[in-house]
């Protein structure tokens, strides 16, 4: 295998830290990987869903006969398929989220599914399905959804979190709250005070292929589900909750995954598919549009946000106030959560208090996007932060050094933190040249850091050794950006041989164990300990192998390169891929699997800096340098870590400077499509510069940190805090598109 | 609805199939010719995940109507390689970890080759101009970029 340039392991590793050609990649750019819309089985019909087109109906009835009469119709799925919603609040939204039953509660939501012999047949009887509507008045955001007036979505919601609990159902789910000391006191001490208030729209994670599901239901009452997702495993709980199926009646095949950031952890199609399949008695693919993947797949949280901040001349920061309300979707469950533990977590604080608010609106029901919530929370304290700096005359870098957390330090959202490599980004930062290169007239410079977690949950990989010397490292992890490569990585560093000899697979809910989704950046972490743990069950066996053959015993034997040896040299080496191949004289195959709920995950940080030009005759903006430094722990695919942190932070320019969701006032979507909600193109950005810091993670075999997430939290305020000093103005509604940033430069009072 | 005959060069091989009018030349790839490294991302245009050369220039497949290519030249990424010899852009992207998720790569070579085959030397600023109708999500472009510039380099070398 080709290594690319720049192959330069660390130091006590040879494959960790090495950049070779990833195992998937030959067949990606050749056109033969299958991602969820490229599977055909003999027979197979193609399903299309029929979508509300009101924000909020009453769903008085549903006639399908019409539909089921035209030609090439197969079956034809309504809420009447489908088990009455039962078992956890949560697993009620789900199921109706996938299927509409008394009410249609976001334009998109889905009330009926057909399957037909062709696509034009499908979409042609979702035409003669007769729905009747009684529309209901709709909420299109927290200000409306939280007003006394709102009409309520859900005539059972009773804010929880609240004491005494409201008598009065209201659109508010939830509320949080993560507080510590004497606010007033804080405030008191302070020399300076900052109060602004932001709004943030919806933003969809954007992934590039569009959800699809096949399914292919056999008399049996057992359904073979191929979709693309991050994670089978949970797609298989997910879908026989809704069916009302036991789990074991689906087997769950992933296919490649063309993007998820999140928002494939969910399901959406799955049950229909399966539900069609079974009816029709033969297999169905659903594929969404991209409109459809707009209306009703997963975009992340509007929401109004107030920060107040205080800080002394100094720059020691006093206290802080941290009030939001974040977009649910029409069901609870927004990041608030979430964005309520991260938003003041780089800091040390004593005097603080944040309380957010999870609120139900006639939009989709959002899905988790790249470390969920922090970004919303996080452009508002480092907004407000950028501003303290300037006030007490210090450099934002060390402003945040100066209050930053680091090892022992309490986390405003309880624990304390371990080793952290926060500090290290914001001096990789300082110590970068574009740190102080040379600003022109209306270009500006933005500073601002984040910080979010690592999960750990549960993975489980076994490792085969074949009778050639080579390995497979099964796992159920889908790799949404190159985790098979690191997987390949550490197998190789462990069994010491070749990485080309390793062949990592992804393999469905029937042949290998229990893993969770690829999400909360834990899969290289998670599932990658995982591989570790079980090579060293590999070694020893190998090592107790030849001990046997050399009559001594197991802990005389080192495994050096690939080799069995014994300690005192009494022998010669004996290689992997002989043991191997003589497997059969010395206890038979070898083979182990390694299964654990990981703990002791760390925790990631991310600083970032951005220069960009504001055109005043049009309010362009121009991003000319940005650059981010991450602490990862211990890069086992550097070249994969570099990407990471890059596609965070393009994400998070499209959501500071373009990205939105515009609805009209019927609760409508107007901008369903990649021309009009404008994700970042080539020509929008420069080159995105990394930095990438190594505090390793002593929990884990390599001191791996995940990387995949806390790269967007930084962008939103980073572009806010560049534009501000381009503009010489703060402009707190996102996005700082040319229209809000030139509406700004008119009408401003200076 | 009567189907229509047509019959194209699809990576060099003459191809024939039957088509409804209204088909998108992308639907008949990948339905009737069996060609599903060409992605649909939007079926609006707005992508590039379709990109396909046809009669040597650039187009997004889901824009064409499949009767058009009747008597034309189609190249989609299967046609890239030269046999088991990978094209320079496909050895680039891999060696510069220029794709991650995979679903636009496809759109992204054909796209970077429309580009090379006119202008073998292009300046980092027509680059991203050029790949401008190709969306991708995962990588920021940055190595995409960066993996055609290598591949330019490297063919005019050769």
């Amino acid at each position: 295998m080709a290594l690319a340039e720049d192959t330069n392991p660390m130091q006590g590793f040879k494959w960790v830290g090495s950049r070779p050609i990833r195992p998937d990649g030959f067949d990606k750019v050749t056109g033969r990987a299958k991602f969820g819309a490229d599977l055909v089985l003999p027979g197979m019909l193609t399903g299309a869903v029929l979508r509300s087109p009101h924000a909020h109906a009453e769903i008085v009835s549903i006639d399908t006969s019409d539909a089921e009469a035209m030609p090439g119709v197969k079956s034809v799925v309504t809420g009447a398929d489908f088990p009455e919603p039962y078992g956890k609040p949560a697993e009620q939204d789900v199921q109706r989220n996938v299927m509409a039953r008394e009410k249609a509660l976001y334009e998109g939501h889905v009330i009926a599914a057909v399957a037909a012999l062709t696509r034009e047949q499908a979409r042609a009887a979702l035409g003669a399905i007769k729905v009747t509507y009684k529309v209901l008045p709709h909420v299109m955001n927290v200000t409306e959804a939280m007003a006394d007036s709102a009409v309520v979505i859900h005539d059972n919601m009773i804010t929880k979190n609240v004491d005494p609990a409201p008598e009065a159902p209201s659109n508010v789910a939830s509320r949080t709250v993560f507080d510590g000391g004497e606010l007033d006191k804080g405030f008191a001490e302070a020399d300076v005070v900052v109060e602004r208030e932001f709004t943030t729209k919806p933003v969809h994670q954007g992934y590039i292929e569009p959800h699809a599901a096949v399914a292919d239901t056999t008399p049996d009452g057992r359904s073979t589900v191929w979709c693309s997702s991050q994670g089978h495993f949970a797609m298989r709980t997910y879908t026989s909750n809704v069916l009302g199926w036991d789990a074991s009646r689906l087997k769950v095949i992933p296919a490649e995954i063309g993007g998820g950031f999140g928002g494939k952890t969910v399901i959406y199609l799955e049950p229909l598919a399966v539900r069609l399949s079974q009816k029709a008695g033969r297999p169905v693919r659903i594929v969404m549009d991209r409109d459809e993947v707009f209306r009703a797949s997963g975009p992340t949280s509007g929401a109004s946000l107030r920060v107040k901040i205080g800080a002394k001349n100094d720059g020691t920061i006093t206290a802080a106030d941290v009030w939001m309300a974040f977009e649910a979707g029409a069901f609870a469950g927004s990041p608030v959560g979430a964005a309520s533990m991260t938003a003041l977590a780089p800091y040390k604080l004593e005097n603080f208090k944040i309380e957010g608010f999870d609120v139900v609106v006639n939009k989709p029901k959002v899905a988790a996007y790249r470390a969920p919530g922090a970004p919303i929370s996080s452009f508002g304290v480092e907004s407000v932060l950028d501003e303290v700096a300037t006030k007490v005359g210090m450099d934002p870098i060390d402003f945040r050094m100066h209050n930053a957390v680091e090892q022992g330090d309490t986390a405003t959202y309880g624990p304390k933190f371990p080793v952290i490599g926060f500090k290290e980004t914001l001096q990789a930062i300082k110590d970068h040249p574009n740190y102080t290169a040379e600003l022109g007239p209306n270009q500006g410079r933005g500073v601002a850091s984040g910080f979010w977690f690592n999960a750990g949950m549960n993975s489980t990989a076994t490792v085969n050794i074949n009778d050639d010397g080579t390995a497979t490292v099964v796992t159920g992890s889908p790799d949404i950006g190159g985790s098979r490569a690191s997987m390949a990585l550490m197998a190789a560093e462990e069994l010491g041989i070749d990485v080309v000899s390793i062949k990592p697979v992804v393999a469905d809910t029937e042949t290998v164990g229990f893993n969770d989704v690829t999400g909360g950046s834990r899969v290289t972490l998670a599932t990658g300990a995982a591989v570790v743990e079980a090579c060293r069950i590999i070694v020893a066996d190998l090592k107790a192998r030849a001990a046997k053959g050399w009559d001594i015993e197991a802990d005389q034997v080192e495994w050096v390169d690939g080799r069995a040896q014994p300690i005192d040299g009494s022998q010669p080496a004996v290689s992997l891929a002989e043991l191997a191949k003589n497997w059969g004289r010395t206890g038979g195959p070898i083979s182990a699997t390694y299964s654990h709920n990981a703990r002791g995950v760390g925790a990631a940080f991310s600083t970032q800096v951005c220069d960009l030009e504001v055109d005043p005759d049009t309010g362009r903006v121009t991003v000319l340098r940005y650059l981010t430094a991450q602490d990862a722990g211990r890069a086992i695919h550097p070249s994969y870590v570099e990407g990471q942190l890059q596609g965070g932070v393009a994400q998070g320019i499209g959501w500071a400077l373009n990205e939105e969701y515009i609805h009209n006032d019927d609760g409508v979507m107007e901008n369903p499509g990649f021309l009009d909600y404008r994700i970042p193109v080539a020509s929008d950005l420069p080159m995105i510069d990394t930095v990438i810091v190594e505090v390793p993670n002593p929990a884990h075999p390599y001191g791996v940190r995940g990387v995949g997430e806390v790269g967007i939290v930084p962008p939103l305020a980073a572009v806010a805090n560049a534009v501000a000093a381009a503009a010489d103005r703060r402009i707190t509604d996102l996005p700082l598109s040319p229209v809000r940033i030139l509406d700004a430069i008119l009408n401003s009072e200076d | 609805m009567t189907k229509i005959h047509v019959t194209s060069e699809i990576n060099g091989d003459e191809v024939e199939f039957l088509t409804e009018p209204n088909v998108s030349l992308l639907n008949a790839l990948r339905d009737e010719v069996g060609l599903t490294g060409v992605k649909e991302g939007c079926g609006t245009g707005d992508c590039g995940a379709c990109s396909v050369l046809l009669n040597d220039e650039l187009n997004a497949a889901c824009l064409v109507f499949a009767p058009e290519a009747d008597g034309a030249e189609i190249l989609t990424v299967e046609g890239l390689s030269d046999g088991d010899h990978l094209h320079p852009l496909q050895q680039c992207f891999l060696e510069g970890a220029a794709l991650q998720c995979g679903i636009c790569t496809p759109g992204f070579l054909v796209a970077a080759k429309a580009l090379l085959d006119k202008n073998p030397d292009p300046t980092e600023t027509e680059i991203r101009y050029a790949l401008a109708g190709n969306l991708c999500r995962c990588t920021g472009y940055d190595k995409i970029i960066r993996a055609v510039q290598d591949a330019a380099a490297q063919m005019q070398e050769a």
